[in-house]
C-alpha cells in the first residue's frame, strides 16, 4: 500500500468504497491526490465519498463492469497506447482477447453501460497515460455472478499497459476482513491445503498425510460421498455458499462455525434461517450471541482480538503481531485453545465409538468410525502451549510462511509473505519478473448481465455494502456506544427524483421488498445513488439487506451476487 | 554539505535541512510543539526559537535552513529568556487545572513548564472563555480553554486525514480553532478518525470514551493490530486493571503511522459489552441426553431466543463447564462422522480469528475428521 501510495501515477479505483471501507488506505489515496498529484478515476454507480478527490467518476450501471472495462481497452488499442513490449515479452493469448475488445466499440459500450462516450476517452487516456496506473478493485467486482470474469477482465487492462510488476501499478485487490488474507492462507478454504497446495494434488496429499500421521495413499470414491478412513480427501469441498444449503439436502449434519455469522452475513436470510433450521448439530465459536445463535445446539465462547496473541496477515501479505492485552472475559478461551482441545477429544472419541451406535446405520458398509492417527507423526499432535507453537508447524508446512515466526515478528521485522525461509526478507511485490504460470495470459472475455434484472414488479436495482461506521454482520460496532451515537439504524439511500415518485417527504421510513424477503428502514435521500438504484447495508438485524438478495453464484468463485437485486421501494 | 556551528560545535548538516533535524541528527535537544514530525512545520509557538549569528530576531528552528557557515546558539541566555516567556504568554491564556485534567502527565505544555519553571503569570486571564466539553461528537472531547492554536490538529486534518475540519477563526486574543464554519465537528464532515486528538500537545482535544478514566503511568500500552479491515493498522490498546481503555496511534505502525479509522481508535469498547459470553452453554436436551430431533418442534417457536431462561424447555441454553461442552461437541462430531461419513461435517472458519487459528481449524477438518469442507467469509 505504500508503494502505491507514493508510486502510482494515477489510480482506477472500481468497485471499492475505498474510504469507508478502508479507511486509513483511503487517506493515503486522497494524500497522493492532494500532495503528489496523481490522478485518479473512479468507475462506481454511486457517489462515493472518495470521488471528491477523482479527476474523473464513470457512473456505469450495475453490473456492467466487463463492457466498461473492455471497452475502455478498446479506446486504448484504437490509439495504440497499449504497452506492445510487456504484450510481446511477458504475455500470450493477446489476439484472441483483443478479438474480443474490438466488438465493443465506445458507442455499444456507452450504450450498455450509461457512461457518454467522451469519458470513456478522457478515463481511457488518464489510465493509459500515467505510468504506472494502479488499479484497486474490491467486492464492487467480485460479488457479481460474473465476479471472476471482472477480474480477469482487470488484469488484462494491467497487463496491455504492462503494468504488472511495477511498484505502484498492478492489480490491488482490497481484503475486507482484517484476516481474511490470513484466513485463506492457512487452508481456510475448500480447495487447498495451507499456503494453496490443492487438495487434489497427490504430492499436497503425502505431504500432509506424513505431516499429520495418516495414511498417504490419495483417497477418493465417485459418488462424491467419502469413505476416505485414514487418509485426506482428494475431493474438493464445499464452500459457505454451498455448505448451508447443503444442510437441507442432507449432505451437511453438522457444523462447526467459528466467529461467524450467516443470517446476517449470507444471502437470502429466509433461506439461511430454514437451511439452519434443518440442521443436526451446529456448535457455534462467538464472542456475543449472535443472530445466528438462536440455531446453535452448543455456543462456546471465544475471545475478541485483544484477549489472544498471534498473527494476521494483512492485504499486502504482511503478516502483523496481535498481542495479549488482557486476561480474557469470564471464563472465555482463547479460540486456538478451543479448537484443539475439540481435536483432541474428537481423536480419542473416534476410537472409541462403540459398534451399536453404528448400527443405526448399519447398512451404510462404507463408513467406518475408527480413524488411525500416527501421533508419533512430526505434526500430527495437538498439544499446543502456545500459537507461537502453532507457527512453527505452518512454518514447517506453508512454504511461503517458511520464514515467519513470531520471534521474527516480535523482533522488529516486517514481513510480507512469499517469506521461504529464517533468512529471507519477504516480497512486497509480486510478478516482478514473470507471473506465477510464467507468461501473463490475456483472457477474451464476453459482457453477461446480472442474474436478476428489474422487472415491472421489481423495477429498481439494489447493491449492498458497508458503511464508515460499522462493521459486516454489525456485532462489534451495534455494540460499541459511541458509534450508535452517530450510526444507529440502517438508512437506505434513495436519489431525490426516485424519492419525489414513491412520494417521500423528508427523511422517512420506507418499504423495501425483493422476490425474497421484505424490509423497512429510515430513507437517505441523497444523490450518492443514482435514479433507480438503492443501496442497503446488512448492519442491523431488524433492516439487514441480505433478507433480500439472492444466491445466484459466480460459478467459480461462488460468491454471491450481491451487488445487483432487482427490488420494489415503497413508502413504509 | 553544509558547514554550521551548534552551540560552538562545528556540525556537517546536508543542504535545504532545517535547524531542527540538524540540531536533532547531531544529539541537540530543541523544545517544539507545534512542531511534529509527520506535518508540515508553520513554526508559530516559537518554542523552538534559537540564536543565529548576525540575525536580528530568535529564528525558529523548524522552519529556518541552515547555510553555509552558520552559527547557532540553542540554548542561550537570551534563548531561554524567550522560550520562558512564550511560556508564560501561553499558560496566562490556559486554565490551572492539571490536577484533573485528562492530559497531566502526557501533556507537551506541562512537560515543558516544567522544565522551563513556568508558573501561571498573576496577571493571566481570569475564568474560562470556552464551553469545556465543547462539541457533540460522541469521540471527541473539544476543550478550547486549554488550546494553544499550535494548530497541528488542523495540519493533521488536512494532511493525514485529508478532511479539513479544522480551522482557523477571529483574530488576536480572540483567535480560535473551529470545525467548519465554526460547526459541530461532525456537521463539518469530520469522519470521526481522531488523528486531532493524537497530534494535540495539550488536553484540548481528548478522548470522551475514557476521559477520567486513568493517568497516563497507570495504563500499560500492547501493540498490536486492528481487527476490523484488511489494512493491518497497527496501534497500542491501552490497558487498566485488565480492561481496554483505549487505542492509542504508534509511531513506528509499518502501515498506518499515526493514522487510525473511527472504528480502529474508538470502535474497542465491544469486548468489554455486557453480552459477552462468558461461559460454555448448550441446549438442555443434549445434557438430558435426548434425541435431537427435538428442535424440529421447538426452533420455530423459540428461533430468536439467545438468553438463559429459567422455563424448561429442552431448547434452552444451560450454562455448563468447559469440560462437559468440548465432550459434547466432540462426540457429536464423531458420531456425525461415524454415521454419515466425513463429509457430512462443515466447518466455517474465521476471517476475523488469527492465522494459527485458521491453521487448526484447517487441520482439525482435514486430519482429525478427513473433510476438505473447509470455508470463510472471504465470499460475503
Amino acid at each position: 500500500m505504500d508503494d502505491l501510495a507514493k508510486h502510482a501515477q494515477a489510480f482506477f479505483i472500481i468497485g471499492s468504497n475505498t474510504t469507508e471501507q478502508h479507511p486509513v488506505f483511503g487517506t493515503m489515496i486522497r494524500r497522493a491526490v492532494r500532495f503528489r498529484g496523481a490522478k485518479l478515476v473512479v468507475a462506481d454507480p454511486r457517489k462515493i465519498d472518495i470521488t471528491e478527490f477523482a479527476t474523473l467518476h464513470l457512473r456505469q450501471r450495475p453490473g456492467t463492469d466487463i463492457p466498461l472495462l473492455n471497452g475502455l481497452m478498446h479506446i486504448i488499442l484504437e490509439k495504440g497506447w497499449q504497452d506492445q513490449s510487456f504484450i510481446d515479452e511477458r504475455t500470450e493469448g493477446f489476439e484472441e482477447f483483443k478479438a474480443t475488445v474490438m466488438q465493443y466499440p465506445p458507442d455499444k459500450v456507452a450504450e450498455i453501460t450509461g457512461v457518454p462516450v467522451d469519458q470513456l476517452y478522457e478515463a481511457a487516456e488518464i489510465i493509459a497515460s500515467s505510468k504506472p496506473t494502479a488499479v484497486l478493485w474490491a467486492m464492487g467486482i467480485t460479488q457479481h455472478i460474473v465476479g471472476v470474469r471482472n477480474v480477469m477482465t482487470l488484469a488484462n487492462l494491467q497487463m496491455l499497459l504492462g503494468n504488472m510488476g511495477k511498484p505502484g501499478g498492478g492489480v490491488n485487490p482490497l481484503r475486507g476482513q482484517n484476516n481474511v488474507q490470513g484466513a485463506c492462507d492457512m487452508g481456510g478454504l475448500p480447495n487447498v491445503f495451507p499456503a494453496y497446495q490443492p487438495v487434489t494434488s497427490s504430492e499436497a496429499i503425502e505431504k500432509f498425510a506424513k505431516a499429520w500421521g495418516l495414511d498417504h495413499r490419495p483417497q477418493t470414491t465417485d459418488d462424491g460421498r467419502s469413505s476416505i478412513v485414514n487418509g485426506l480427501s482428494s475431493n474438493v469441498g464445499l464452500t459457505v455458499t454451498e455448505m448451508i444449503p447443503g444442510i437441507l439436502d442432507g449432505r451437511i449434519k453438522s457444523l462447526y462455525i467459528l466467529g461467524e455469522d450467516p443470517v446476517m452475513s449470507d444471502p437470502d436470510t429466509n433461506h439461511i434461517r430454514h437451511c439452519l433450521e434443518s440442521i443436526d448439530f451446529l456448535v457455534l465459536q462467538e464472542i456475543f450471541p449472535s443472530e445466528t445463535s438462536a440455531y446453535a445446539d452448543v455456543l462456546l465462547p471465544g475471545v475478541s482480538f485483544a484477549e489472544k496473541t498471534g498473527t494476521f496477515t494483512n492485504t499486502e501479505r504482511r503478516v502483523q503481531m496481535v498481542r495479549k492485552a488482557i486476561e480474557p472475559i469470564g471464563n472465555a478461551k482463547p479460540d486456538w485453545w478451543i479448537t484443539a482441545e475439540i481435536a483432541k477429544r474428537v481423536i480419542s472419541d473416534q476410537l472409541s465409538v462403540t459398534s451399536d451406535q453404528l448400527s443405526v446405520n448399519s447398512d451404510q458398509s462404507s463408513v467406518v468410525s475408527e480413524r488411525k492417527i500416527d501421533m508419533d507423526a512430526p505434526w500430527a499432535k495437538w498439544d499446543y502451549k502456545n500459537t507461537s507453537e502453532i507457527m512453527n508447524e505452518i512454518n514447517a508446512l506453508a512454504p511461503s510462511y517458511g520464514g515467519i515466526t513470531h520471534a521474527r515478528l516480535e523482533a522488529g521485522e516486517r514481513l510480507q509473505w512469499p517469506c521461504p525461509s529464517p533468512d529471507h526478507p519477504g516480497t512486497p511485490i509480486l510478478h516482478t519478473k514473470q507471473f506465477t504460470r510464467g507468461k501473463g495470459k490475456f483472457m477474451p472475455i464476453d459482457h453477461v448481465p446480472p442474474a436478476e434484472r428489474p422487472d415491472n414488479d421489481f423495477p429498481m436495482v439494489m447493491s449492498t455494502g458497508r458503511v464508515l461506521y460499522h462493521w459486516h454482520g454489525g456485532q462489534m460496532t451495534r455494540r460499541s456506544q459511541g458509534i450508535m451515537q452517530v450510526y444507529d439504524e440502517a438508512l437506505v439511500e434513495v436519489n431525490p427524483d426516485d424519492a419525489v415518485k414513491i412520494g417521500i417527504n423528508g427523511k422517512t421510513r420506507v418499504r423495501i421488498t425483493s422476490r425474497r424477503g421484505s424490509i423497512e428502514a429510515k430513507a437517505w435521500v441523497t444523490d450518492r445513488v443514482p435514479p433507480g438504484m438503492v443501496y442497503a447495508n446488512f448492519h442491523f438485524p431488524e433492516a439487514s439487506a441480505n433478507e433480500l438478495t439472492h444466491a445466484s453464484l459466480d460459478p467459480v468463485s461462488k460468491i454471491p451476487e450481491y451487488k445487483v437485486t432487482a427490488v420494489k421501494v415503497e413508502l413504509a | 554539505m553544509v558547514n554550521i556551528k551548534i552551540n560552538g560545535q562545528p556540525i556537517q548538516s546536508e543542504p535545504g535541512s532545517t535547524i531542527l533535524q540538524a540540531a536533532k541528527e547531531h544529539g541537540v535537544q530543541i523544545p517544539t510543539l507545534c512542531y511534529h514530525k509527520d506535518l508540515n512545520p508553520t513554526g508559530n509557538c516559537r518554542m523552538c526559537v534559537v540564536e543565529v549569528k548576525g540575525g536580528r530576531f530568535l529564528q525558529a528552528a523548524c522552519v529556518t535552513p541552515v547555510w553555509e557557515g552558520m552559527e547557532i546558539e540553542t540554548a542561550s541566555q537570551k534563548v531561554m529568556k524567550d522560550r520562558k516567556l512564550t511560556l508564560e504568554l501561553m499558560l496566562a491564556n490556559h486554565p490551572q487545572d492539571c490536577l484533573i485534567c485528562d492530559a497531566a502527565g502526557e501533556c507537551e505544555l506541562q512537560d515543558l513548564a516544567y522544565e522551563y519553571k513556568v508558573e501561571v503569570p498573576a496577571w493571566g486571564a481570569k475564568g474560562t472563555r470556552y464551553p469545556a466539553d465543547g462539541d457533540p461528537n460522541p469521540f471527541i472531547r473539544v476543550d478550547m480553554n486549554k488550546c494553544i492554536l499550535c494548530r497541528r490538529c488542523e495540519s493533521a486534518c488536512a494532511e493525514i486525514q485529508v478532511r479539513d475540519v479544522w480551522g482557523v477563526s477571529k483574530r488576536g486574543f480572540s483567535e480560535v480553532m473551529v470545525a467548519g464554519a465554526g460547526v459541530p465537528m461532525l456537521e463539518a464532515r469530520c469522519e470521526s478518525c481522531g488523528q486531532c486528538v493524537a497530534y494535540c500537545p495539550t488536553g484540548a482535544l481528548s478522548n470522551k470514551m475514557n476521559y477520567g478514566v486513568a493517568r497516563a503511568h497507570q495504563v500499560k500500552q500492547v501493540t498490536t493490530t486492528c481487527s476490523y479491515c484488511g489494512v493491518g493498522c497497527q496501534f497500542d490498546l491501552l490497558v487498566k486493571d485488565n480492561k481496554v481503555i483505549g487505542a492509542q496511534s504508534n509511531l513506528n505502525a509499518p502501515v498506518n503511522g499515526m493514522a487510525l479509522c473511527v472504528k480502529g481508535r474508538y470502535g474497542y469498547d465491544y469486548i468489554h459489552h455486557p453480552d459477552r459470553l462468558v461461559k460454555p452453554r448448550v441446549r438442555r436436551y443434549l445434557l438430558e441426553g435426548k434425541k435431537s430431533d427435538i428442535r424440529d418442534t421447538i426452533v420455530e417457536d423459540q428461533k430468536s431466543k439467545v438468553e438463559l431462561s429459567n422455563i424448561e424447555s429442552p431448547w434452552d441454553w444451560v450454562e455448563t463447564e468447559w469440560d462437559k461442552a468440548l465432550d459434547i461437541v466432540a462426540k457429536k462430531f464423531a458420531e456425525t462422522r461415524a454415521k454419515f461419513g466425513a463429509d457430512a461435517l462443515g466447518f466455517l472458519t474465521s476471517a476475523k480469528c488469527l492465522n494459527e487459528e485458521n491453521y487448526l481449524m484447517n487441520k482439525l477438518a482435514r486430519q482429525v475428521i478427513g473433510t476438505n469442507n473447509i470455508d470463510h467469509c472471504a465470499r460475503l
